[in-house]
């Protein structure tokens, strides 16, 4: 289910704060759409009715739960016991239609008549048209000219699905400046007119909004583990940051429980020093990015600067405000892989376990060997998304 | 006393023809250009100038002003060049000069600094329209004040009649109006919608004289907005003059006198 009103220390203040994190950064054009959203969200999230129809869509539509499976020839590999949720197995492909279909019904409840979205390697994109086409609601989603030309299958499946991807143009085409266009197309149709941000960024209630959609995976970990161990929490969760939607929901239900490691993997691209990279909180500094304080790549001159990463999901310059207070907190460890630790992960997955990830996952996987774990302890890794739409990426890789 | 609230209270309602404000992109077209740009408004007739510090992400922009940004960033265009370029501007400038933003490069040079600097050249106001209007009261209204720099608050047609009454309240200098939902550039002339909004605002009594914005490009625009407020704020409009200008001083000087419609723009 969807996470109702929890005061925990990690979690959101009443005025939209993690630590000095977070906020609605925004020009006044956004604010009655937000608040709007802000005075809203709390109360739909608990109402009975938006419980039952969440939770029905998520078991039967989107396929929860997702198993939680323990890998037994990784974990014999890193001499301890690796367990996997499976996100890859939701429909569409990933985690991300966890927070659209919570979106989804927000918007209808709201009496929203369209949908808008941004979306980098289309996942988002395609989670969203898909939710539309389910609602039967228009949909508009902007992708980076760039991205649009590397994500051909992504672009063709949104269209299939009726919604109308519009390339963003300026800028770096990709998708900061995708989300950009989103916003700008928000101000421009503030009335019927809902924005589903795809990851745990943006101005308040947002990070807090997607998180809570999110959380429904460390949720089911809890109990899942639990069945399996006779404990309930693991002693690490691992998971791959962009934004950090995916991360967000697997921490969510540990974040009180201080001897859980929890564990996020930024993009190092081509190496940290290499100037082609997406290591936001080992290269980035406090900063404002798409409406939320937080930690950011960036200029000198506090122009934002654009990332690399051969997964277009995590080629975005920010974190959540809520990572970024779990960094600057000690709460969080940030840990980054390179394009290739990715790609090697990602085939050791493969070959071991007879699961191809997705590209965005791989990262988390490919720390599997830094982190010391023993042999009596348990590490979740959060697979977030499969691999399909990496083959291309793949095939260049296989002899 | 600050030279907008002078400007303001110089100019009594009913004794002027509107008053207009035009925004230019710093460094653009060329790095060097914005201190001849800011000159030559002045001298055309522009009555208040505001100066965009260009930003890689400027999601209240439309796409004129976003290009405008892109080319005044390649040109080398920083907060700091910036006010290297406006160092001596008090010795041939005096139309109040506000500098328009996002707040993230002004938060990495540092709110007190920049105030600071601001003050230092004859910056009068300030207009960062994703800063929070809590966080402004919280954090910098204090720096703001004791440097005298005006923070220009925005409203557009969505915004409630409470918070109007709100922004009136901790604004100085004037507001904002923005003519419609939508972001720089898009729409232009007035609407019915947009008279009953204006109309709307005059009968709310405001402390602060009201400058429409969005949409203005021309003599026609600019006049209609005068009458429902003190005058109005041109953009996009006049970043298309700058980009097709093959000789500034003198397409800037005429643009500003056919919008104002002063008998020089005959030449237009």
């Amino acid at each position: 289910m969807a996470a109702i009103a929890e005061n925990k220390s990690y979690q959101v203040s009443d005025t939209g704060y993690y630590g000095s994190f977070g906020g609605a950064f925004i020009p006044e054009m956004l604010y009655p759409n937000v608040e709007e959203l802000r005075k809203n969200y709390l109360h739909i999230i608990a109402d009975p009715s938006f419980q039952k129809e969440y939770n029905d869509l998520l078991r039967n539509y989107v396929g929860r739960p997702t198993p939680l499976y323990r890998a037994n020839r990784l974990s014999e590999k890193y001499k301890t016991n690796i367990y996997l949720k499976r996100e890859d197995l939701c429909h569409t492909g990933a985690h991300k239609v966890n927070n659209t279909i919570g979106q989804i019904l927000m918007a209808q409840r709201l009496g929203k008549k369209r949908i808008v979205a941004e979306t980098g390697a289309g996942q988002h994109g395609v989670a969203t048209a898909t939710v539309c086409a389910l609602m039967n609601l228009e949909c508009i989603v902007y992708m980076g000219e760039l991205d649009i030309e590397r994500q051909a299958p992504n672009v063709a499946r949104m269209k299939m699905l009726g919604a109308e991807v519009r390339p963003a143009t300026c800028g770096s085409r990709t998708l900061k400046d995708a989300t950009n266009e989103a916003m700008r197309h928000w101000i421009n149709n503030p009335v019927d007119t809902h924005y589903i941000i795809g990851s745990v960024v943006g101005p308040h209630p947002y990070p807090d909004m997607v998180a809570r959609f999110q959380s429904v995976i460390s949720e089911e970990i809890r109990w899942q583990l639990k069945e399996q161990t006779g404990k309930e929490t693991p002693d690490y969760v691992l998971a791959c940051v962009g934004g950090g939607s995916n991360a967000a929901g697997a921490f969510y239900h540990f974040l009180d429980d201080e001897n859980v490691k929890l564990v996020a993997v930024e993009a190092a691209g081509m190496g940290l020093t290499s100037g082609h990279s997406a290591a936001t909180t080992a290269l980035g500094k406090p900063g404002v990015l798409h409406g939320s304080r937080t930690i950011l790549m960036q200029t000198e001159d506090g122009q934002v600067v654009e990332p690399f990463s051969i997964s277009a999901g995590l080629d975005y310059p920010g974190i959540g405000p809520q990572h970024a207070y779990l960094y600057d907190s000690g709460r969080g460890i940030f840990m980054s892989a390179t394009d290739e630790e990715a790609v090697q992960a990602a085939f050791e997955l493969t070959r071991n376990e007879g699961i191809i990830p997705a590209l965005e996952s791989s990262h988390a996987l490919a720390v599997l060997g830094e982190l010391g774990a023993g042999p009596n302890e348990t590490v979740v890794v959060n697979l977030s998304g499969r691999g399909d739409k990496d083959m291309a990426t793949y095939m260049k890789y296989i002899d | 006393m600050n030279r907008i609230t002078k400007l303001f209270a110089d100019s009594t309602p009913g004794n002027h023809d509107g008053l207009l404000n035009v925004y230019f992109t710093a460094g653009f077209p060329e790095l060097n250009d914005t201190v001849r740009v800011l000159k030559a408004l002045q001298d055309g007739g522009a009555d208040l100038v505001e100066i965009g510090m260009p930003y890689s992400d400027p999601v209240a922009d439309g796409e004129t002003i976003q290009k405008s940004n892109d080319r005044a960033l390649e040109n080398g265009m920083t907060v700091k060049v910036l006010f290297e370029q406006l160092k001596n501007m008090r010795e041939t400038v005096s139309v109040p000069v506000l500098l328009m933003g996002y707040v993230n490069p002004v938060l990495q040079y540092g709110m007190e600094q920049f105030c600071q600097k601001c003050a230092e050249v004859g910056v009068d106001g300030l207009i960062l329209p994703d800063m929070p209007m809590d966080v402004y009261l919280n954090e910098y209204k204090s720096i703001f004040d004791s440097y005298g720099i005006l923070n220009i608050f925005l409203v557009t047609p969505q915004t409630s009649e409470e918070r109007i009454r709100q922004i009136d309240e901790v604004s100085e200098g004037f507001i904002y109006t923005v003519s419609s939902a939508s972001v720089t550039g898009s729409k232009s002339g007035v609407s019915a919608d947009m008279e009953s909004y204006f109309g709307r605002l005059n009968a709310m009594n405001l402390r602060n004289p009201r400058l429409i914005g969005f949409g203005i490009k021309d003599n026609a625009t600019f006049k209609q907005a005068s009458e429902y407020s003190a005058g109005a704020i041109i953009g996009s409009a006049f970043i298309r003059i700058l980009q097709e200008s093959t000789n500034l001083e003198q397409d800037i000087r005429s643009f500003v006198r056919s919008v104002k419609n002063n008998p020089e723009t005959i030449e237009v």
